[in-house]
């Protein structure tokens, strides 16, 4: 299977090299025998900004090297791929691959970090011990990103998938801002390991389904797992047991009460990284695992998992509206929106599952836009005040932040033309064929959406400049790089979304068929599509 | 009968305990005829040498036992992979334990007490430490000791066992009586322990006494001959003898690896005893005694019917139960970092028996590959502890505080509250570092290797069908990540107190808000700790090299066996062919 280049070793390997060469920019500085408790020049920490930031970019260079070696014609197959023998005794093997799905999300990992990178230029309050910290953890965390969306193998994939957790648990606990920071790392770390725990029985369960005599130094590879004869009750408890692990991870309302209080005493650029990537692992797994090994159980458990998803959007919606702190809405909002996403992928159409590989990456750039935008207004706060009441005007004096802001609340509420749009309404389409009461249900979301998008934005950016604002800046250069760049693809992807879609296209219809449905016969186009919906329902 | 016939010994095969023993006899020599200021280097040389080459003497056996157990003396001393496998875990994990053993650190004391026999607080003591007396008896009585280990999983033969058993404990009791610090609480523990081991001891042979006298013999071989064949002994038929003999020798085992309901020893001894030997204590001893535990069960398991069997096994699954759970729950309330590791090593103990519940060979090469990588992270941890120090705190030491700087005040024990730990972090990454390396291989994350150790304990128990167990497990071990990661929020997250006194009591009281669970009793001890905090600060002192290089190995171990345990596992799974 080992052909070509590595793209995908390299682009796992790349990262922590530069996490490394960050860290090192601290030492040969001349430190303090007192220990490092603030030490450090201006020097050293732009040294560490910049080999970030550059390392950062190289890493995008890597991932569009890796898009050229892809073949958008063979999508629904994994790419790429490297298998090597890792622990034979266990049946583990350090093998990679990506379809169309996994790519993009490789993408936008790798994408997301330099921009989180040049956002977080002056966080840290100053200290520059701590912002080099920072930034090599960032980078640790992209290698482990990319490593999970590019991950083979069952054992190497729940590895990675808990391994991630310690550089995520630091950069809430050790260099979020809110108050509360330490609470919300230690509830994230166990709620996470919880699910995860309970996936790793179900993983060894899984091992040992296999005939003993079948197995061998490759039996986690996902694709020998896949189709073996499972116990029908056996095959429901596995089920179960990965579906909690990835709800808790995406998260969907029961499980998701950790994911405000982290957004809130994160900061925005870690929230980023966590709600927009990283939490992208649930439902990716959902798809990549849940679906393809225990085809018969996502059969069953699919109405109570719509139902979930159903609940979430909703309950996550009707939250964000009610939040007086901007991060903590936010988060709600994404509680809302993987509602979305889990709802396009157990709807077990082509159109909903394409759509939902489509949202994972629309819903990263939407609300990585919010989380990053949002944080620059916070910036602006004399107090670094967190809470929507606390602003008000911010336009008069910030007009492009007042602008960028609005157009990423909107991608929130899936404005037509912005990219969030064509994976919601694939969705949709996708759910309607086989769930139409839970569309029915769902679609007052997209008003909630406007509602809370609007009404922040009023009560953030309209109205009389608030004294505390006076002197507030518009965005610089750098910040307005970081927007701007969110902003662009937001639009771009929404208006030409064609090219993209061919990458979730293929995939979504070999889910599909892993799980043993079929596309419902009459799939009615909507007649009242513009062009990227035609796009969608042409498939 | 009449002719005595020298039974033929196969030196080689005994050559990993021999060498271990007769190091120690030299030892003992040499602190007889060595000029005190040599018999340090001497002593330590000796030690490491002892050590190093009964771990070779492992290596070279390898390829000949892992072709057939070897027995000597007609089983009294029976060499199979699996001992073979615990004998090279027990001969690592006993380097790396001497080497922390071995550091005086900067501060130039080592942990020992300069006349351990000395009451504390007399003038005798005083002028003794004066004198600058050192204990470098402590090699000799640690080689004995792990002599004993080394040949505790290694026999057939039950009264050799039993031999071992008292060879290895007899020495710890001792050592544990040595601390330089905190005599009275060390003295206490060294009493609790021998009371306790007495107590396990005797049991033990009051088991071997029944299954005597169901079979007629000690060898585990001849028992399980007469199971198969209950004419051949006298009491042959009675099988309830050897069900309550087997019960009695496992309580005896259950209790040196600190397992529920015989563990009530451990936190009192590993918080009394000098800190360095309580790793080696906690890393070998538990080593030793699971690899007799399963030499014992899985041997007899192959005699016993289903039913019996099935006893055994349900004894085995609520101990397992109970263990994980007490040292799990328990553990979670602790404030004190010494007590902390050994509720750890309490949970670990029902971790490791949950891999041994199957009583087959997947299971013991997981038992194997478990106390590798619990040693290793148990080892490191502890030596982390012996760095971490209080210091006095004179009037105008303010400025300086936070460096390592050990000039000013005089540097104290070590700072076991957990609120002491607060922001070390900053004061010692690298050392913090190590420590949540540890602490995170103990939890079981992945790419440690207490992850693939849990994996294959877990591995085992699912597939010997006792899946409950291996959920309870989980979530036992879900558990303990949370007061793990307390110790790492503690260190990493917390900001450090200043070294103004004052700020440090307040550090403390926020602790004591943090661990409110706490509940009364260990109410008081935040008081007491509180009052000693307010003269003292936490001070990192730098090891003289061995702890230093000990932790260093530790934690590439640690990592290598997380990251690449590939080689590891080849080698624990051939330690696993058993046969019995």
């Amino acid at each position: 299977m080992s052909t070509g280049f590595p793209w995908l070793t390299v682009l796992i390997v790349w990262p922590l090299v530069a996490a490394a060469a960050t860290a090192l920019t601290g030492l040969g500085r001349g430190r303090p025998a007192a220990g490092p408790v603030t030490g450090g020049g201006r020097f050293g920490a732009g040294v560490a900004r910049t080999v970030a930031l550059v390392g950062a970019l190289v890493e995008v260079v890597l991932v569009v090297g890796a898009f050229t070696a892809f073949d958008t014609g063979a999508a629904g197959t994994h790419q790429l791929a490297e298998t090597h023998a890792w622990i034979p005794a266990l049946g583990a093997s350090y093998a990679l691959g990506v379809d169309g799905v996994g790519l993009l999300l490789v993408a936008l990992s790798v994408g997301l970090v330099p921009l989180v990178i040049l956002a977080a230029w002056r966080e840290q309050g100053g200290d520059h011990v701590r912002l080099r910290r920072y930034l090599a953890t960032v980078l640790v965390l992209e290698a482990f990103m990319v490593a999970v969306f590019a991950a083979r193998d069952v054992f190497l994939f729940y590895v990675l998938f808990e391994a991630m957790l310690i550089p995520a648990y630091f950069l809430i606990g050790s260099f979020g801002q809110g108050a509360q920071r330490r609470y919300a790392a230690v509830k994230f770390l166990l709620f996470s390991l919880a699910g995860g725990l309970v996936m790793l029985v179900a993983v060894i369960a899984l091992y040992l389904q296999v005939p003993a005599a079948d197995r061998g130094p490759q039996t986690f590879l996902t694709e020998n797992l896949t189709g073996i004869a499972l116990d029908p009750t056996a095959e429901k408890l596995m089920f179960c047991a990965f579906f909690l692990a990835f709800a808790i991870k995406a998260p969907v309302f029961g499980v998701h009460s950790w994911l405000p209080d982290v957004t809130q005493n994160a900061t925005p650029g870690t929230s980023t990284l966590l709600i927009c990537v990283l939490d992208k692992v649930g439902t990716f797994g959902m798809l990549t695992l849940c679906l393809p090994l225990f085809p018969g159980a996502s059969r069953w458990a699919a109405p109570f998992v719509v139902v979930l998803a159903v609940v979430s959007i909703l309950y996550g919606a009707i939250l964000a509206i009610g939040q007086r702190d901007l991060l903590r809405l936010i988060g709600y909002t994404s509680v809302s929106h993987f509602g979305f996403i889990v709802l396009g992928i157990f709807t077990f159409t082509s159109l909903g599952v394409s759509g939902s590989g489509l949202m994972m990456l629309n819903h990263g750039i939407s609300t990585g836009a919010l989380f990053l935008i949002a944080g620059f207004a916070i910036a602006r706060h004399p107090r670094s005040s967190q809470l929507i009441g606390d602003f008000g005007g911010l336009r008069a004096v910030a007009p492009v932040l007042g602008g960028t802001f609005l157009v990423a609340g909107l991608s929130a509420a899936s404005l037509p033309g912005l990219s969030t749009f064509v994976s919601e309404i694939m969705v949709f389409i996708g759910s309607f064929a086989r769930w139409p009461a839970a569309v029915l249900v769902a679609v007052p979301a997209v008003v909630l959406a406007a509602v809370y998008v609007l009404l922040t934005y009023q009560r953030m950016f309209t109205g009389a400049l608030t004294t505390e604002l006076a002197a507030a800046r518009d965005l610089d250069v750098r910040e307005k790089t970081v927007a701007g760049v969110l902003v662009a693809a937001l639009v771009v992807l929404g208006v030409a979304p064609g090219p993209v879609l061919d990458y979730v296209r293929e995939p979504g219809a070999v889910s599909v068929e892993l799980v043993g449905e079929t596309d419902p016969p009459a799939q009615a186009p909507t007649g009242s599509t513009d062009e990227p919906a035609t796009e969608g329902s042409a498939l | 009968m009449n002719d005595f016939v020298a039974p033929t010994i196969d030196w080689a095969a005994v050559s990993p305990v021999l060498v271990v023993l007769g190091a120690g006899v030299l030892g003992v020599l040499l602190e007889a005829f060595v000029p005190a200021r040599a018999r340090r280097t001497t002593q330590i040389t000796l030690t490491l040498a002892a050590l190093v080459a009964s771990l070779v003497a492992v290596g070279l056996l390898w390829e000949r036992v892992s072709e057939g157990a070897v027995s000597v003396v007609g089983g009294s001393y029976l060499l199979t992979p699996f001992g073979l496998g615990i004998q090279a875990v027990i001969a690592i994990s006993a380097l790396l334990g001497v080497l922390v053993i071995a550091d005086r650190t900067t501060t130039g004391q080592d942990s020992f007490a300069p006349a351990a026999a000395a009451v504390p607080g007399t003038t005798y003591e005083d002028e003794a430490r004066r004198a600058g007396l050192q204990q470098t008896e402590i090699y000799p009585l640690l080689l004995f000791s792990t002599g004993g280990m080394l040949l505790f999983p290694a026999t057939d033969d039950l009264i050799v066992m039993f031999v071992a058993l008292e060879v290895l404990s007899l020495p710890l009791y001792v050592l544990c009586a040595t601390a330089r610090r905190r005599r009275l609480l060390s003295q206490e523990a060294a009493f609790k322990y021998f009371v306790l081991g007495a107590f396990a001891s005797a049991l033990f042979v009051f088991g071997v006494a029944l299954v005597y006298g169901f079979a007629g013999t000690v060898r585990l071989q001849g028992v399980v001959q007469v199971l198969a064949d209950p004419g051949t002994s006298p009491l042959g038929t009675m099988r309830g003898l050897v069900v309550v003999g087997l019960l009695l020798v496992l309580s005896g085992l259950l209790f040196k690896i600190g397992a529920a309901p015989f563990h009530t020893w451990t936190p009192d001894v590993y918080q009394g005893a000098p800190t360095p030997i309580t790793g080696f204590m906690a890393a070998c001893t538990k080593t030793a005694a699971v690899g007799a535990l399963v030499r014992v069960l899985f041997t007899l398991a192959h005699g016993l019917d289903a039913d019996t069997r099935h006893d055994v096994q349900v004894a085995l699954w609520v101990v397992a139960i109970l263990t994980m759970v007490i040292g799990s729950v328990v553990g979670a309330v602790q404030t004190d970092v010494k007590r902390l590791l050994a509720y750890s090593s309490i949970a670990h103990a029902g971790f490791v028996l949950v891999g041994v519940v199957g009583l087959d060979e997947v299971g013991s090469s997981a038992v194997v590959f478990y106390l590798l990588a619990y040693g290793l992270a148990t080892i490191g941890a502890f030596a982390v502890v012996t760095l971490v120090r209080e210091r006095t705190v004179s009037s105008d030491d303010r400025a300086g505080a936070l460096g390592d700087t050990t000039d000013d005040g005089v540097v104290l024990g070590e700072a076991t509250a957990l609120a002491q730990w607060a922001g070390l972090g900053r004061r010692a990454p690298w050392l913090t570092a190590a420590f949540s390396l540890f602490l995170l291989s103990m939890a079981g994350i992945p790419l440690t290797a207490g992850f693939i150790a849990k994996f294959g304990v877990f591995s085992a128990a699912v597939e010997a069908g006792a899946w409950p167990l291996a959920l309870l497990g989980v979530l036992g071990s879900a558990v303990s990540v949370f007061f793990y990661v307390r110790i790492i929020v503690f260190m990493v997250l917390t900001p450090p107190s200043d070294d103004e006194p004052g700020a440090v009591v307040e550090a403390a009281e926020d602790a004591g808000s943090v661990t409110g669970p706490a509940g009364g009793a260990p109410a008081l001890t935040g008081t007491a700790t509180r009052a000693v905090v307010a003269r003292t600060v936490v001070t990192v002192v730098g090891s003289r090299g061995p702890a230093a290089v000990a932790i260093a190995l530790c934690a590439v171990g640690v990592l290598l066996l997380g990251i690449l345990p590939a080689g590891a596992l080849d080698l624990a799974g051939q330690a696993a062919q058993f046969r019995p």
